[in-house]
């Protein structure tokens, strides 16, 4: 019996096994070209693939670093020191960026026709720009700009705007401040407990508490009393101009102010027109049910129009938050030492090892999206609408 | 007004005009500005921002601003503002780079033979819109050696000699016209039933958005000679251009994806009912549905793609922005960022913010819903 090669390529299944099969074969002859090209130029350039150098002195110094670091340290640890600075620059961002981008979306969907139209600008004006111009403008603004530390800009005597950074008051904890963050957490734990119960009671008898306002008196009221109770075991470091530069307080680079601040306005652009695209998804008509109901302006908001918009923003929001983590790469235009200027920057050119670095640095931020992005998958499935 | 109802008969009154607070200025103020206390408030605090910004602005920018100065002193010297003239000593260089001056009519050339190659893919409905069509087919190998020269007599120039503005479009738009049909091809296989293409695409398009851009700048400078055939070295160029046409059509991909993903299941079913075989049904119906709904993401992602286009200074390209860093490097004009930057910002804005405009006139042209 011969095989008709026509029948097999007319069947979809063959069809697709053959298609697969070729596929396969071109890919595989793709992928070891590549590995043979990267071994052969390893070979004529004498190098081999190897992760030691993360374990010999780095040699260089990081000014800003979260963790003790010295440039007697590894490279390994540089590195590390630049992904801390990159989550420190990130956290700061969207929450700034996040309160921000509210507050101007708010504006958006305002009746208020001039709030409205400035808020309007601002959107268009700051997201058609480039974010790179955005931290170089904003650094060159506080270096060229700002006055040298003994002209330094003065508000309220205890913070300081220079163009070497701001300075600002450090709190100190001193002895006995562990009874401060037993209570904190206590108040934080009490807060939730209190705001599922007095959700359950509503949902058994209808009666309601004003979970808000009692939660913020306990989380306000709890860590005071603790404070008050050890004689206030903290006390302040207040930056006083010494000589050319200023000693003590809490010193701000204009490298982190510039980067936080570019990356939070220019992202707050883009979370405003994402949270007011969320809010008119809604249709008018729950607006209107919740409205004919006797639900007062802020129960409607709370009740009808946010948990539903809520499912809409959410996605773009996270969206947002990873974009603005991978724009802090940029970083490296001012010299912010994240972890691009660490590990993909100067340990690249100071062990020529660029294969690996760059492996390393693609795979942490795979890693960081990934899981960000798979945690919003997560939560998408959770808040679905379930249809029937 | 005098009211005499013993001179109508019911019915018959004339319409009294409306209260002469809902009409007119006072009207739109009072609807508009000053509807309840809270609104008043949020009004006189905008105003007072306006008032502040214009105050502040306007003397800065304008009024104290210098154009005419050899350097940062000159400038000092004359007034306490915006020292202009930075821009206007260097404005050649933010359009043009350092591309020789005798041949700069071959940029503005294929500039404008640019708007007449895009033309009739923008406007759909222009005349002879054929015709132009097989213009903007051979549109890029016309650009190619208008620019780069080597043929009929035109000087050869370096790629490092290109900068500015132009450097900027050029990066654009070859980017954008590659990334949209690999972008396409992507989406498609995401969607494919075949297993392995599918892993392959999901692998790229996952890996591409991942990872920052800047990143895959620096695997394009340092890194990807590695991968080539040892003593091959490539134009930086070429390579940047290849990461960002990679880049951005992982993007597309997914904004295509979410296009495809929007049609309603009973078109393929249709399409399997009369017969049509996986590629007549993507030509047919697939893809010009997808890619009407996806039109709006796609230009998004093209901006982006655009404003991206400025980090290629950091890997050494000398686009407006590198241009503004030179001349900020220069001790005639050190110290006046704030107004090199803002200047290159405006030229972006006003691109950026023209593309925004279109992908709306177009979303509103191409929709075919009835309300």
């Amino acid at each position: 019996m011969s095989i008709n090669p026509l029948k097999i390529w007319r069947n979809e299944k063959s069809r697709q096994i053959i298609i697969q099969i070729i596929v396969l074969i071109i890919f595989g002859w793709f992928i070891s070209w590549l590995a043979g090209n990267v071994s052969g130029n390893f070979e004529r350039l004498g190098k081999d693939l190897s992760f030691e150098f993360l374990f010999i002195p780095a040699g260089y110094d990081i000014n800003q670093y979260l963790i003790s670091y010295n440039n007697r340290d590894s490279h390994l640890r540089a590195a590390i020191v630049g992904l801390l600075n990159t989550g420190l620059v990130a956290i700061c961002g969207i929450v700034i960026a996040t309160i921000f981008g509210l507050f101007l979306g708010v504006l958006r969907l305002s009746k208020n026709w001039l709030a409205n139209r400035i808020a309007y600008w601002y959107v268009e004006f700051t997201r058609n720009v480039p974010i790179l111009l955005h931290i170089l403008l904003w650094h060159g603004i506080i270096i060229n700009t700002l006055p040298h530390p003994k002209q330094a800009i003065d508000i309220f005597d205890v913070s300081y705007l220079t163009n070497r950074g701001f300075y600002i008051p450090k709190p100190i904890a001193e002895s006995g401040i562990g009874l401060f963050y037993l209570f904190t957490v206590i108040a934080i734990i009490f807060a939730v407990l209190f705001s599922r119960y007095s959700k359950k009671r509503q949902e058994l008898t209808g009666k309601q508490f004003p979970v808000f306002w009692i939660n913020l008196m306990v989380i306000i009221l709890f860590p005071c009393i603790a404070l008050a109770f050890n004689n206030f075991p903290i006390s302040l470091s207040i930056p006083e101009l010494k000589g050319f530069n200023f000693r003590g307080g809490l010193h701000l680079s204009p490298e982190l102010i510039a980067l936080t601040f570019a990356l939070a306005i220019y992202t707050a652009a883009f979370i405003a027109e994402i949270v007011r695209a969320g809010i008119l998804a809604i249709h008018k008509g729950q607006r209107e049910a919740a409205e004919s109901i006797g639900l007062k302006p802020d129960r409607v908001m709370n009740l009808v129009i946010l948990p539903q918009a809520r499912r809409v923003i959410i996605p773009p929001l996270t969206s947002q938050y990873l974009n603005l983590t991978k724009n802090s790469s940029l970083a490296i235009a001012i010299g912010y030492m994240d972890l691009v200027a660490t590990l993909g920057g100067i340990s690249l050119n100071q062990t020529g090892r660029e294969m690996e670095t760059m492996v390393l640095v693609l795979l942490i931020y795979l890693c960081i999206s990934l899981s960000i992005s798979s945690l919003m998958n997560w939560y998408n499935y959770r808040v679905k609408l379930v249809d029937r | 007004m005098v009211f005499d109802k013993n001179n109508y008969s019911p019915g018959t009154h004339p319409d009294l005009p409306p209260p002469l607070g809902t009409v007119g200025v006072v009207g739109w103020l009072k609807n508009n500005l000053f509807s309840s206390l809270s609104n008043s408030i949020l009004t006189l605090l905008s105003l007072y921002l306006l008032y502040l910004l214009i105050e502040g602005g306007l003397s800065w920018f304008v009024v104290d601003a210098v154009v005419n100065a050899n350097d940062k002193p000159g400038c000092r010297k004359i007034a306490d503002g915006a020292c202009w003239a930075v821009i206007v000593k260097r404005f050649d260089q933010f359009i043009y780079g350092f591309y020789p001056l005798a041949e700069r009519w071959r940029i503005d050339v294929s500039f404008c033979l640019l708007f007449v190659a895009a033309a009739p893919l923008l406007y759909p409905d222009i005349k002879f819109r054929k015709y132009m069509l097989v213009f903007s087919c051979i549109y890029p190998f016309i650009a190619f050696i208008l620019i780069k020269g080597g043929l009929f007599n035109l000087l050869m120039i370096e790629t490092n000699l290109f900068g500015g503005a132009m450097l900027t479009v050029i990066i654009g738009v070859t980017s954008i016209a590659c990334s949209l049909p690999l972008g396409i091809l992507l989406a498609l296989g995401r969607q494919s039933r075949l297993k392995l293409v599918k892993v392959i695409s999901v692998c790229f398009i996952e890996f591409m958005r991942g990872v920052p851009l800047i990143t895959l700048l620096f695997v394009a400078s340092t890194m990807l000679n590695y991968f080539l055939p040892p003593g091959t070295n490539f134009n930086l160029l070429i390579r940047v251009i290849i990461m960002m046409t990679f880049f951005s059509a992982a993007y597309i991909a997914e904004v295509i994806r979410g296009g495809i993903q929007a049609i309603p299941k009973g078109q393929y079913e249709a399409a399997d009912a009369i017969g049509l075989t996986y590629w007549q049904t993507t030509r047919f119906i697939t893809l010009p549905q997808a890619l009407k709904i996806s039109i709006p993401g796609i230009v998004n992602t093209f901006i982006g793609l655009y404003k991206d286009t400025t980090l290629v200074v950091i890997i050494g390209l000398l686009d407006p922005l590198g241009i503004g860093r030179a001349a900020l490097a220069d001790t005639k004009w050190n110290g006046l960022s704030t107004e090199t930057y803002l200047f290159v910002a405006v030229i972006f804005f006003i691109s950026c913010f023209a593309m925004s405009r279109y992908s709306l006139w177009l979303e509103k042209k191409l929709s075919t819903d009835h309300n």
